[in-house]
């Protein structure tokens, strides 16, 4: 149930809460992003019912090919 | 899709494959504690990478599984009112209660509606003022913040026409429960990461000194369980016992603040029942007295039912890692997903329906 999937904000839009046009891979939902204040167009969030609850970091999300590639090399 | 199918990748797990292989010297036994976490290891044969030596056991992390059959009855009994709409995630309507499911309340003229948000029940209550609208508000942490805002808006708009069920539960002290067990077989955990994303890392690090035992938060893509494995079996072979943080992407220290906040705005924390696991002090989260117009158990006097659970299922041991579904004399004959005994039987996330999925003839 704690299923949340990655999208990229394509719109953010104020009316009675954040809200922002999010795509999933060309799937268009509108998720709520009041919990993500900082996520802008172009950002990528992770969605869960609806609500983003952590915008992705790019840095971060490099580290899983830099921990295969560094234990990969350690003998 | 963009941070999904970098992580997926045939390379990346033959190369953890041999990678776990060499840094195995005797045997481990790991629990993965998120149920959307099973079903990766499941779905993607993650067990078949691993060397005999370590062992994966499923956690408690599945809140279809772990609702009590009082919450289903309860559900089931407003559901089943005149006047009510019930709205559910579409995986709670096949949970057995003692006597019947949502499916059932829904079959026999109940209004239960399945919705993907708690945003859209409070759109429904907003378009049908003349009914009463009650969402079944179950979960982890993952799910609280947009129950907590549900709440919120229809406290801020002055909606008189909805509710929420709430049976809330709360990681850390079920990782307590499971490390406390005297015949424990856990010796690390793999935390769920995404009720990380929400509440930090810090409350696993009293949990991981306490008990001596390594807790790696991670993520759900095959890549980041392998990772995690492998960073938790650095850990115990070098006797090392800390929280790590795999799942960086998505998780930092402090969790999610804003998140956070309107958590604490609208629940407290409270004892809760898990199913077939028992009562587990500070386990759950309750409305606030400030917001008990939206309790719908008060509204609709539910509090006082007694659950009844059948007697074959050892669906609380599979929980607690003590025993494996494969153990269970009902599993697969007397019990399957079509006709479930216990509620691990019935979600995508449980481990029963995930052994019977996809490792039942392995």
């Amino acid at each position: 149930m704690c299923l949340a999937i990655p999208g990229e904000v394509l719109t953010v839009d104020s009316g009675d809460l954040r809200t922002g046009r999010v795509s999933f891979g060309g799937v268009v939902k509108v998720i709520c992003l009041e919990y993500v204040p900082e996520a802008q167009p172009g950002d990528y969030v992770l969605a869960h019912a609806g609500f983003a609850i952590a915008r992705v970091s790019e840095e971060h999300a490099r580290s899983v090919h830099s921990y295969l590639a560094e234990i990969e090399t350690t003998p | 899709m963009k941070y999904v199918d970098e992580y997926r990748t045939a390379e990346g797990g033959i190369a953890y494959r041999e990678a776990i292989a060499r840094l195995v010297t005797r045997p481990w036994t790991i629990m993965e504690v998120c149920g959307g976490q099973t079903h990766t290891i499941a779905r993607f044969g993650i067990e078949d990478l691993l060397p005999d030596a370590v062992s994966l056991l499923h956690g408690p992390g599945c809140p279809v599984c772990v609702t009590p059959v009082e919450a289903i009855d309860r559900a089931v009994s407003i559901a089943s009112h005149s006047g009510v709409v019930f709205c559910s995630y579409g995986d709670m309507l096949r949970v057995p209660g003692s006597d019947r499911d949502l499916l059932a309340v829904k079959a026999t003229g109940g209004d239960v509606r399945v919705v993907y948000s708690p945003l859209d029940a409070i759109e429904l209550a907003r378009r049908i003022p003349d009914r009463h609208v009650v969402f079944f508000a179950v979960g982890f942490e993952t799910t609280a913040p947009g129950h907590a805002m549900a709440v919120l808006q229809a406290h801020r708009s002055g909606l008189t026409n909805f509710s929420v069920l709430v049976s809330h539960v709360l990681v850390p002290a079920a990782l307590e429960r499971i490390l406390s067990a005297p015949q424990r077989r856990v010796q690390g955990f793999l935390a769920a990461g995404h009720v990380c994303a929400i509440m930090g890392i810090a409350e696993y690090e009293p949990i991981s000194r306490r008990h001596r035992v390594p807790i790696v938060v991670t993520g759900f893509e095959p890549m980041d369980i392998l990772q995690g494995i492998h960073m938790a079996i650095t850990q115990l072979e070098a006797g090392r016992a800390e929280v790590e943080n795999q799942y960086g992407r998505a998780v930092r220290r402090e969790g999610n603040a804003h998140a956070r906040a309107a958590i604490d705005e609208v629940f407290e924390v409270g004892s809760r029942a898990w199913r077939g696991i028992g009562t587990i002090p500070r386990s759950g989260l309750r409305l606030r007295p400030k917001y008990a117009a939206f309790d719908a158990e008060q509204r609709f006097d539910v509090a006082e039912v007694q659950g009844r659970e059948s007697p074959d299922c050892v669906a609380g041991l599979v929980l607690q890692g003590l025993k494996k579904p494969s153990e269970c004399p009902a599993f697969a004959s007397r019990c399957t997903p079509d006709a479930p005994l216990g509620a691990t039987m019935v979600s995508g996330e449980g481990a029963c329906a995930v052994h019977f999925r996809y490792r039942r003839h392995a």
